[in-house]
């Protein structure tokens, strides 16, 4: 469909998008996603579309919001620190059924932490996190190139069922330069169909309106429970994982991201040494491949998961198995990316304990 | 094969856009890689470093913390690689800039006078070609023939002149003529 290109994680978001249609982008500096603003500052000009830098995180979202709001597709990026500051703005437009996309580069945390890539905002991510009943559709890229093509899949699925989506990325994709081919047709936003909400001249139809306020008794509980119904057909409907060597293995890594990375690294050595594994990489976080891993918790001695983070990861990877395999742990917090060889280690020790106690460590 | 690489030296001595030009050749051979830039609190004047990985297999991760081969283009970069270079690996130095060799005897060292050929060549902007050249004779993992190929790609705005400089001093690197 294109030539092979040799891209920076942050450029591909960026010029994936652009060829999704986007043609409104507003953000704010911030390690390690500089690029994606960058790029948006020169390209967004060159199809007709607008990028604003922002006074801040907070306006940046809520322009978002303004954009999205008249059926433009639309897009922000920042990094953990800065996607906390949005998450009001994102509840907001989840109240509103807006289709915002975003894309968290995440680095080390808590607080202003380091710049490294990081996993830390797993649950902030798959939980909702701003205020209230929401989900968010969330992708989890672990190469340039489906950073890259990521972007149009959020946007279809924000507008198809009207939430907020985002891509749930790291400081490490977002730096690494890798080939990628971008494997859609370029958008042209004007062939998409207006959506029958959205705003903008509403000279011979009825006014729209766009919020996420009711005090009428009873009508927002209506609300909610409407676009409950559209959350559980994103969960029947959109799911997406790839799983690797899984067929034969007596245990199963579950990563995401650039951990996958790690983790492909680790069934490579594995194999080799006779080590039955495989590899489960949930492409969707949320919705979550509950079902799949269910199903393969009757196949299998035992899970490990692999996550830059404290544990979080292994909380759905245990609802989702429903303790009928143990399900052990390897967490680096705060800006490391574990090596092959330590999972490889895990690996044995995890396969050793058996049926027993978990296994959960951190170096 | 797989062929894992960190350049190092001075920001402004062309460390990030080796390592891009060295993964955009590995790509036009075919070759599965990555680019992998440190960016930390670095400055103006302080150091610069990358990994790059080209590989016939999927790359897994894009940080290269057991180098097969390192080169390093200034002083302060010896003594932060060289105990990472893998047993067995390349350490290629740039002699022109730093004066220290390496106390480990299990890496083999290549010294190349990289400011020196491009002095020579009146381009002291290129002495990480000269680098390069040396790596692609040392490793066999690219030849010059697919580094120059990139160049254009890498270098969009650089003059045809520019870059027939840039090829002979990989070659000059590489000990040919």
């Amino acid at each position: 469909m294109s030539e092979k290109l040799l891209m920076k994680g942050n450029d591909a978001l960026a010029e994936g998008a652009v060829r999704a249609g986007c043609r409104f982008f507003a953000g704010y500096p911030i390690t390690p996603q500089n690029e994606v603003p960058e790029y948006m500052s020169w390209r967004q000009p060159q199809v007709g579309g607008a990028f604003v830098q922002a006074e801040s995180e907070v306006a940046a979202i809520n322009m978002l919001y303004g954009a999205a709001a008249t059926g433009t597709r639309s897009m922000t990026s920042s990094s953990s620190p800065g996607i906390s500051l949005k998450q009001e703005g994102i509840s907001y437009a989840a109240g509103a059924d807006l289709p915002i996309f975003f894309v968290n580069v995440a680095r080390g945390g808590p607080g202003l932490g380091n710049i490294s890539g990081a996993q830390g905002d797993y649950f902030q991510s798959v939980r909702g996190g701003g205020h209230g009943d929401y989900r968010t559709f969330v992708m989890a890229p672990y190469s340039v190139e489906e950073m890259g093509n990521f972007p149009l899949h959020c946007f279809e699925v924000a507008e198809k069922y009207r939430v907020p989506a985002m891509i749930l990325t790291d400081g490490v994709l977002g730096q690494m330069m890798e080939p990628l081919e971008f494997k859609f047709p370029e958008v042209d936003p004007k062939t998409l169909k207006e959506p029958d909400w959205a705003l903008g001249e509403c000279k011979g139809r009825k006014n729209r309106l766009v919020g996420s306020y009711d005090l009428v008794e009873g009508k927002l509980e209506h609300v909610t429970l409407a676009r409950a119904k559209r959350y559980a057909q994103i969960e029947a409907e959109e799911v997406l994982f790839e799983d690797r060597l899984c067929a034969d293995a007596d245990i199963v890594l579950v990563a995401y991201g650039i951990a996958a990375r790690a983790c492909s690294a680790a069934v490579k050595m594995a194999r080799a040494e006779g080590i039955k594994v495989g590899l489960f990489r949930p492409i969707t976080l949320w919705p979550f491949p509950k079902r799949q891993l269910r199903e393969l918790a009757d196949r299998v001695q035992a899970f490990l998961v692999v996550e830059m983070s404290l544990g979080q990861l292994v909380d759905d990877v245990r609802l989702a198995v429903e303790f009928e395999a143990p399900v052990h742990l390897h967490a680096r917090p705060s800006g490391v990316t574990p090596s092959g060889e330590e999972i490889l280690k895990k690996i044995k020790e995890a396969l050793k304990a058996g049926k027993g106690e978990p296994v959960c460590s951190s170096r | 094969m797989y062929q894992g690489i960190r350049i190092s030296g001075f920001g402004g001595q062309g460390i990030i856009s080796s390592g891009v030009l060295l993964a955009y050749a590995g790509m036009l051979d075919g070759k599965h890689v990555t680019f992998f830039p440190s960016y930390g609190a670095e400055m103006r004047g302080g150091t610069a470093n990358c990994s790059v990985v080209i590989s016939s297999d999927e790359v897994t991760t894009p940080v290269v913390s057991q180098p097969d081969t390192v080169i390093v283009m200034n002083e302060p970069s010896l003594a932060k690689f060289e105990p990472l270079v893998k047993p067995g690996g390349v350490m290629i130095i740039n002699e022109s800039l730093v004066k220290s060799r390496p106390k480990r005897t299990d890496i083999k060292v290549v010294l190349v006078a990289c400011n020196r050929i491009a002095d020579e060549l009146k381009a002291p902007k290129i002495a990480n070609m000269a680098a390069l050249g040396a790596f692609c004779k040392q490793t066999g993992a690219l030849s010059i023939e697919a580094i120059a190929k990139a160049m254009p790609k890498v270098f969009k705005r650089a003059k045809p002149e520019m870059l027939e400089l840039n090829v002979q001093a990989l070659r000059k690197g590489a000990g040919l003529n």
